[in-house]
């Protein structure tokens, strides 16, 4: 029937394709609510019913092969229906395998017309097999209740067979005598709907986006109009349009259960091969997300699913000694929150040990062990997100995650969504993704750059700044060729959106003002200089053709409102592409990086913060050590128990004069003037952190960022690494974290400030 | 469907063809290949222009020629083929199709399929497919000069 079918016949086999995909996502679900309950008749009618299309329909179609092994199913069931038999897990393992080989089937029907090779006479004797080692039923009335008084016989050794049980939250999996009546009413609900090409829906979504556009520029236009009638056209148009975008986006919405329903039997069959006992929650199935954000976060999702089942959650024995239940809870919830929707997959498994995490670290050389020192437990758990890292060295039960989690997040954060974990050790763990409900139109920035437009989601904005070039204002401080911006005392590398896209930078002579947009990009920010800023709009993201999609600072391109065409920035390609992301600390004081940016990457070179202290020595300390600069007023300053303290960020940050640090001016600094500020009452600080505590670090002016080997000449007073020269200057490395310990340890004492 | 290049007079099947437009407003892409010359709005389209020119590397067009877009229809989207001039269709005979000659550039033999000796010029075919696969395969044509 292949090669000649008609058009008709062709269109019968479409149909039976949809129609069997779909009841075959319900198969496997009412299988594992079976397993878990093998009373409901309810799923055994369902699982039958199933089979029986497909063997009926196949009949018709002349898919002898599939047919076949249907009518294998089929009869098991029937047994089962009859209550001449006892469903067993071999018979549920069976019924799986043979619902994937109609898939499988399926699929090789759709792409050659044929059945392919499948061996379906093995598979339907594996099934009938599947009967022998059945428990015979103890009475022939019906389903027998819990399947844990009657365990059936299991023929391998127990360890093989591992102990495992997948519990489905299934609405209702008592006996429902009115079953009869919800059949009905599904067939009520099909009645009412009709199948719809997703094409079609994306070419309506195209075109309402078309009218949003043209909406919105008639809506400005209208309004500069005298005449009253024309606006309230434009007014009437304007909600018109806003409905039936909403509409129209409604279409494209759907449940997000349509990629749950296969979790639970992704938790069974790897909770099966690990012999660990699962069981798996979902609520919120019912939450609605656009199709192409469905598809996006499916696979992100699958990964977290298995890796809870196969490195978090502890086997049954090692979780009895810990005081758990044998079996372990894997819950995935979805809820609407913000204009996003939430989605939490966490477990109640053995948790994330952020040492562990930071050793690792360390050890595969993500980080410094500087710069992981300083690091507090969200930021360290975080650190299982970097591509690289492992933790799965299997040699305890406490082998953590994170292979492949660097993907999660790269998926998740290309829809525009976020994604973070939560860990507490022995309770488990959680990852909370939260995302965009649409990707089709977006709200941007467009901002123009070289003479052209390109639109900046505004999802990745934090915000603008327009800085003055004339007198007073610092503007963007070249360093040393790395260009920064001190936005609130913090140091924000600066990437020229001109030089990432290799166009010649505006020459910006009438123009007195920097438009910097302050962009977040993985954990990082950055400010993207561009020419001008144009406004704010919503537009259609269109995808790029094949010849322009390699390029990974590029989302997407649209149509803007006067019918040019404008390129959609990828805010975190752009970092890439800019050197941004590839650093190991994951603060914002990103010199280095910004320099590779312009092409002019210094090996084995350390950044150094160089400032002065209040002689005018100068000194430096590793920018990485530098969690702030900040500048406070000098009448901010208070004193408690003979310390130096400032309101910083809700906290009391406590503060100390560098020279004060170094012990050898120490007597004289105090004698002299305790606090020194410069000429405009202000005074200029250096926020170091260890672990969560702070220190404010009073120096007499900070001077530039330069760029350097660490080679160190021997050190000349105590509280010093060593020297070296910059610029023309001798120049001393402050060991601040030694100097700052030892003072945190004192004050710790003296004034007890947790800081 | 023949059209012109520099002084090359070329044509690809016209079915291929689904229509050809006016020289419009064209957005550049920044870091895409020099082959694409950008992106348009083709009736709420955004269509891909690739300039034949540069993808048989030949001169630069000269800033009085405005080029027309002969749009093809491809799987991910519409392309548009920036050429010189359009030549109308012409109806040609496989009798008079020739491999390529040797005397063709070889770099811009990977993209003529050969030539159909007319009565009063050579048409080249050129091989759509090749043409539009830019940085696949055909890299070392590109990386040859």
């Amino acid at each position: 029937m292949t090669e000649e079918s008609s058009d008709g016949t062709q269109e019968l086999v479409n149909e039976f394709l949809i129609e069997s995909l779909e009841s075959l996502d319900r198969f496997d679900g009412d299988l594992l609510v079976l397993e878990a309950n093998p009373a409901s008749s309810e799923a055994v009618a369902s699982v039958f019913r199933t089979l029986h299309t497909i063997k009926g329909t196949c009949g018709f179609l002349g898919f002898r092969g599939l047919e076949a092994l249907a009518h294998a199913g089929e009869s098991v069931l029937g047994k089962v229906r009859d209550g001449r038999l006892a469903m067993t897990t071999e018979m549920i393992d069976a019924l799986l395998a043979s619902g994937d080989a109609i898939r499988q089937t399926l699929a090789s029907i759709e792409a050659t017309g044929t059945e392919g090779t499948l061996d379906f006479a093995g598979l339907a004797r594996q099934l009938t097999g599947s009967l022998g080692q059945g428990a015979a039923p103890s009475s022939p009335v019906a389903p027998r209740s819990p399947r844990t008084s009657t365990p059936p016989q299991r023929t391998g050794s127990p360890e093989a067979r591992a102990e495992v049980q997948v519990q489905v939250q299934a609405p209702d999996p008592a006996v429902d005598p009115e079953s009869g009546k919800a059949i009905d009413a599904r067939g009520g609900v099909a009645d009412s709907t009709i199948r719809v090409d997703i094409k079609v829906l994306d070419h309506l979504i195209t075109l309402v986006g078309e009218l949003v556009l043209a909406r919105n520029q008639l809506v400005e236009r209208a309004a500069d109009m005298s005449e009253a009638g024309m606006v309230s056209i434009a007014q009437r148009l304007n909600l018109i349009t806003s409905e039936l975008q909403e509409g129209v986006m409604k279409t494209r919405m759907q449940p997000i259960g349509t990629i749950w329903g296969k979790l639970p039997r992704v938790v069974r069959d790897l909770a099966l091969s690990c012999g660990k006992r699962v069981a798996i929650r979902l609520e919120g199935e019912e939450t609605e997300l656009d199709r192409s954000i469905i598809e996006a976060i499916k696979d992100p999702l699958t990964h977290l699913v298995r890796n809870a089942v196969d490195h978090a959650i502890e086997t049954a024995e090692v979780r009895a000694k810990a005081g758990k239940p044998p079996e372990g809870t894997l819950s995935i919830r979805a809820f609407h929150e913000g204009g996003q929707v939430n989605m939490e997959v966490s477990d109640d498994g053995a948790g994330i040990d952020p040492e562990r995490v930071r050793a690792r670290a360390i050890q595969t050389g993500i980080v410094t062990a500087e710069a992981a020192e300083g690091m507090d437990e969200r930021q360290l758990l975080d650190l299982i997100f970097t591509p690289g890292f492992s933790l799965a060295e299997r040699v305890t039960a406490v082998s953590g995650r994170g292979v492949g989690t660097d993907v999660v997040r790269n998926r998740v954060e290309r829809i525009g969504g976020s994604v973070e974990v939560q860990s507490r050790m022995g309770q488990g763990t959680t990852f909370r993704m939260k995302i965009p409900l649409t990707l089709a139109i977006i709200p941007v920035l467009v901002v123009r750059s070289g003479g052209q437009r390109y639109a900046i989601p505004q999802v990745n904005l934090l915000e603008v700044v327009r800085e003055g070039v004339g007198e007073g204002a610092l503007g963007i401080e070249t360093l040393h060729d790395a260009p920064v911006y001190r936005l609130r005392g913090r140091l924000l590398p600066i990437v020229y959106l001109a030089d990432v896209l290799g166009l010649d930078r505006a020459s910006g002579g009438t123009d007195k003002v920097t438009d910097i947009v302050v962009l977040q990009a993985d954990d990082r920010r950055f400010g993207l200089v561009v020419d001008d800023i144009e406004d704010s709009t919503e537009i259609v993201v269109k995808p790029l053709g094949r010849h322009l999609r390699g390029i990974e600072v590029y989302a997407g391109a649209t149509i803007m409102g006067d019918g040019g065409v404008g390129l959609i920035l990828d805010v975190i390609g752009l970092a890439a592409k800019a050197g941004l992301l590839n650093g190991d600390a994951r603060e914002s004081l990103q010199e280095p990086e910004a320099e590779v940016s312009r092409g002019e990457q210094v090996d084995g070179s350390v950044s150094f913060l160089l400032f002065s202290d209040v002689d005018d020595g100068r000194m430096a300390v590793p920018l990485e050590l530098v969690h702030r600069l900040e500048e406070f007023p000098l009448d901010s300053i208070e004193r408690s128990a003979g310390e130096k303290v400032v309101q910083y960020r809700e906290e009391i940050l406590h503060l100390v004069d560098i020279s004060a640090l170094l012990t050898e001016r120490r007597k004289a600094r105090r004698v002299q003037e305790p606090l020194r500020a410069s000429a405009d009452e202000t005074i200029q600080v250096l926020v170091h952190r260890q672990g969560d505590r702070s220190v404010g670090i009073i120096v007499g002016k900070i001077l530039d960022i330069v760029e350097q080997p660490m080679i160190l000449q021997r050190a000349s007073r105590a509280g010093i690494l060593g020297t070296l020269v910059m610029g023309d200057r001798v120049t001393e490395v402050v060991d601040l974290r030694q100097l700052a310990s030892a003072h945190m340890g004192a004050s710790s004492i003296g004034g007890g400030y947790d800081l | 469907m023949t059209f012109y290049l520099d002084d090359h007079f070329l044509g690809i099947e016209v079915t291929e063809v689904k229509e050809v437009i006016r020289s419009r407003d064209v957005v550049r892409v920044p870091l895409a290949r020099a082959e694409v010359a950008g992106l348009m709005n083709l009736r709420g389209q955004i269509v891909t222009a690739i300039d034949l020119r540069s993808r048989l590397r030949l001169p630069p067009r000269e800033a009085s020629i405005e080029p027309m877009n002969v749009i093809v229809e491809r799987e991910g989207g519409a392309v548009s083929l920036l050429v010189d001039e359009v030549g109308g269709v012409r109806e040609v005979g496989e009798d008079v199709f020739e491999e390529p000659t040797e005397n063709l550039r070889s770099d811009m033999r990977d993209l003529i399929r050969g030539a159909f000796k007319l009565a009063d010029e050579l048409l080249l075919e050129l091989d759509l497919e090749e043409a539009l696969a830019i940085g696949k395969g055909t890299d070392h044509v590109l990386k040859g000069e």
